[in-house]
């Protein structure tokens, strides 16, 4: 009887646990390059799928729409995916792991890229698909291309750019030492002098990232091997952790993302902001900001001239496993061509890869900062291409995070960024 | 219910059943057996598949790089270097092994741990103490008694992720929590941002929502518990406290044990209240990170990695769970024949056990 009641017992607690082991059994699968099905379909031509994050601004319902009515035999279907970042990334694994031909186009954020050429779902954008880049602004480019080949094809972009109080600060700081010496301003009007994106997940890496490359270092080199073991990058997150501890970037930006951030800098408690362009719009308009008419854009300043920022946007990869290949990449160029590129502008206010937009006299009008952005995006730095980019990015953030918060020298943090980086990949 | 009924009809007629049961002929065996296969295919496939599958995926390699080609190739057998990783903090390196480095989430399985444990032991005292305070209340006849427990159970009502994100507003730096400290005139804190801040804020929104559970909980232990008992206890002169110790706390032991086995292992899981509060993050980036968000954090990097914290994870729960059976009297599990505590309230313990696992 007694070991009857023990061997219930046991059932039991396996049963109760059970559903912990659940949680992530679901998730299993191998994952192997198919070096056959990139060449399937490269000629063939046919109805397909376009899938992307959720069309907020239904740049891309108008677009096919367009697409469609030219090509009747070759109709793209849209299929959107939910806002989140995250939930589109495993959205598009999972089809892949599953080898969905119906994921023709996919759209990649520009730091998925590698992880999905290296694992074999994207077409390499070359020979029969090789696609003209030489409109495109380089950094663009360059984020969309892994072991020396593009494997997807960018459509918009996305850089930093310094908000900064023009009433306050009547020319905009070149350099990082002006616009720390202008602090002073700041302090007399018992306002914060300067805040990024500072909570520890992906804005950090980004701001860590800008810091470090715009002091001369590099995280990764072209190989991917870890090179942030650098006296430039002591120099770049120094400069963050001192101006921390000495107030200039106020305490509370520790815990700002973009959001926090942008409420700071529009209830005038912020003379300068290292934001994206998307708050240009909603400072100037929110019935919340009290600094409407009172803030400009300069490109982020660096050591003597304009700073690296870090890149963000999407690109448009062709999937592996799709039976129409030669369609997809015809939408491809249709989607880079200028009348697109200035209508996703227009409409849906993505910054453009193609150089010549940001000098439209038309879309400047509508967007002041284009030429800002340009600046921005000209002299940007990918965040490092590698396919281990979820490991990378938290070895950034978290040393980041620990040195900006003076839980250890910035020194050690470089080492243990570079070591944790190099372990990414092991 | 139904098996309660059944479980006590058996033990009473138990040396007939037995002989019954040698009766059956091969035609209702196989009986038996059609109909209990649905059920067992069915946990088979939901329980059974998922936990040795993960269990497998964990002694596998996580997909590495082909230097050549810059292409993913499979990583292949692994022996225990995923048990490695976690519990030895082991990294890989281009020569061997090492310490994994500060960056490395291989590192974080111990901070992990303790903060999960540190939060399940917190929260549980907090909520037990409180859920006895509620329950007691509750308990007693009283002019609007019906709209304090609906009150009661309003938090947990509200769906945690939605919890999360009212308490990530209340806690942010210019939330109310903060103003409410600058009446009292204490400086505003980084409540997402500081280690001890960050853990606390966790713990009271666990708390506030989860203590009606437990109230709840007790309530149905203290409601099987006869007036005539107190009545006699009054009568002998007992103190409000030697009743409390002595007549309610024993009867409402298995009850309250089981709620505590109940949000142990709910603490222990924790995942979506401190990820959408606090990212994990705070004090060094990790004051909040708990198991749980290690393993989907792991998930991204790499699942093979990540079934081998995970089935870590589940051993650990599993131990825990089997400890509060064996030792600390939640019997969760129907009490065989001829069981030999039959000192316990009988009735009061079923009926309540039951209906929490159906409850839950």
């Amino acid at each position: 009887m007694a070991q009857q009641k023990r061997r219930r017992r046991v059932h039991a607690v396996l049963a109760a646990a059970a559903a912990v082991a659940l949680t992530t059994a679901g998730c299993g699968g191998g994952s192997s390059s198919d070096s056959n099905s990139a060449a399937q379909g490269a000629d063939s031509r046919g109805p397909i799928t376009f899938v992307t994050g959720k069309d907020n601004s239904n740049v891309w319902s108008a677009t096919i729409e367009k697409w469609n009515a030219a090509h009747p035999n070759e109709k793209v279907t849209l299929k959107e995916q939910s806002d989140q970042a995250d939930q589109q990334h495993d959205d598009i694994v999972q089809h892949m792991q599953a080898k969905d031909p119906s994921y023709d186009i996919v759209t990649t954020d520009v730091v998925w890229t590698a992880e999905f050429a290296a694992k074999g779902w994207l077409v390499p954008l070359k020979d029969k698909f090789a696609l003209d880049t030489s409109k495109l602004l380089k950094p663009t480019v360059a984020a969309a291309t892994y072991n020396g080949t593009l494997y997807a094809a960018p459509f918009a972009s996305d850089g930093g750019m310094l908000y900064y109080r023009k009433d306050l600060v009547p020319t905009p700081p070149k350099t990082l030492d002006e616009m720390w010496g202008m602090c002073s301003i700041a302090k007399k009007k018992n306002m914060g002098c300067y805040a990024g994106q500072f909570a520890k997940y992906e804005g950090l890496t980004v701001n860590a990232a800008e810091a470090i490359n715009t002091a001369g270092g590099k995280i990764v080199d072209d190989q991917g091997k870890p090179t942030v073991d650098s006296p430039e990058s002591v120099k770049g997150l120094q400069m963050l952790a001192d101006h921390y501890k000495n107030g200039d970037i106020p305490k509370e930006a520790i815990t700002f993302q973009e959001e926090q951030g942008r409420q700071a800098f529009e209830s005038g408690k912020l003379l300068f902001l290292r934001n994206w362009p998307y708050v240009y719009n909603l400072a100037k308009t929110d019935g919340s900001s009290v600094v409407k008419d009172k803030f400009a854009v300069a490109p982020l300043p660096g050591v003597s001239g304009p700073g690296a920022s870090s890149l963000g946007g999407h690109s448009e990869g062709i999937g592996a496993y799709s039976k129409h290949k030669a369609t997809a990449f015809d939408f491809l160029k249709f989607i880079e061509e200028d009348a697109q590129q200035k209508f996703f502008m227009e409409k849906g206010s993505l910054a453009p890869v193609v150089a010549s937009m940001y000098d439209d006299p038309a879309l400047v009008a509508k967007a002041p900062y284009l030429p800002t952005l340009k600046t921005s995006i000209e002299n940007a730095v990918p965040r490092p291409v590698t396919p281990f980019y979820p490991a990378v990015t938290t070895a950034i953030e978290d040393n980041a995070y620990a040195a900006m918060k003076g839980d250890k020298p910035v020194d050690q943090a470089i080492k243990d960024m570079q070591s944790a980086i190099a372990s990414a990949s092991h | 219910m139904s098996t309660t009924v059944e479980g006590a009809e058996a033990r009473r007629t138990s040396p007939r059943h037995e002989q019954r049961r040698k009766g059956l002929n091969a035609g209702q065996g196989r009986r038996a057996l059609f109909l209990v296969a649905p059920t067992v295919v069915l946990l088979g496939v939901v329980i059974v598949y998922p936990l040795v599958k993960a269990i497998f995926l964990s002694f596998q390699n996580d997909s590495g790089l082909d230097k050549a080609t810059g292409m993913f190739v499979e990583g292949g057998f692994a022996g225990v270097d995923n048990y490695k990783h976690w519990l030895l903090a082991q990294c890989g390196t281009a020569t061997g092994t090492s310490t994994c480095p500060p960056g490395n989430i291989g590192s974080l399985f111990w901070p992990a741990l303790g903060v999960t444990v540190f939060f399940t032991v917190v929260s549980v005292a907090i909520e037990v103490v409180l859920g006895l305070w509620f329950a007691t209340i509750m308990n007693r006849v009283f002019r609007g008694r019906g709209l304090v427990r609906a009150a009661i159970l309003v938090p947990w009502a509200i769906p945690t992720a939605v919890t999360a994100k009212l308490w990530f507003f209340i806690f942010a730096y210019d939330g109310i929590a903060n103003h409410l400290l600058g009446f009292v005139g204490v400086d505003p804190l980084l409540w997402t941002g500081d280690t001890w801040p960050s853990r606390f804020a966790v713990i009271f929104a666990d708390v506030w929502k989860t203590t009606p559970f437990m109230a709840l909980l007790i309530l149905a232990g203290l409601q099987l518990i006869g007036s005539d008992v107190y009545e006699a206890a009054q009568i002998d002169g007992a103190s409000r406290w030697q009743t409390f110790t002595r007549i309610t706390l024993p009867m409402i032991k298995v009850p309250l044990m089981v709620a505590i086995l109940f949000r142990t292992l709910d603490v222990l899981r924790i995942f979506d209240l401190p990820y959408i509060l606090t990212g994990g993050g705070g004090g060094s980036g990790h004051a909040t990170t708990t198991l749980s968000i290690l393993v989907i954090k792991q998930i991204r990097e790499g699942f093979h990695s990540a079934s081998a914290l995970s089935t870590i994870v589940f051993l650990v729960i599993a131990l825990v769970a089997f400890l509060f059976i064996r030792f600390g009297g939640a019997d969760v599990v129907q009490r065989p024949p001829k069981g030999k505590r039959g000192e316990k309230p009988v009735l009061p313990k079923n009926a309540t056990v039951e209906s929490t696992v159906e409850g839950n």
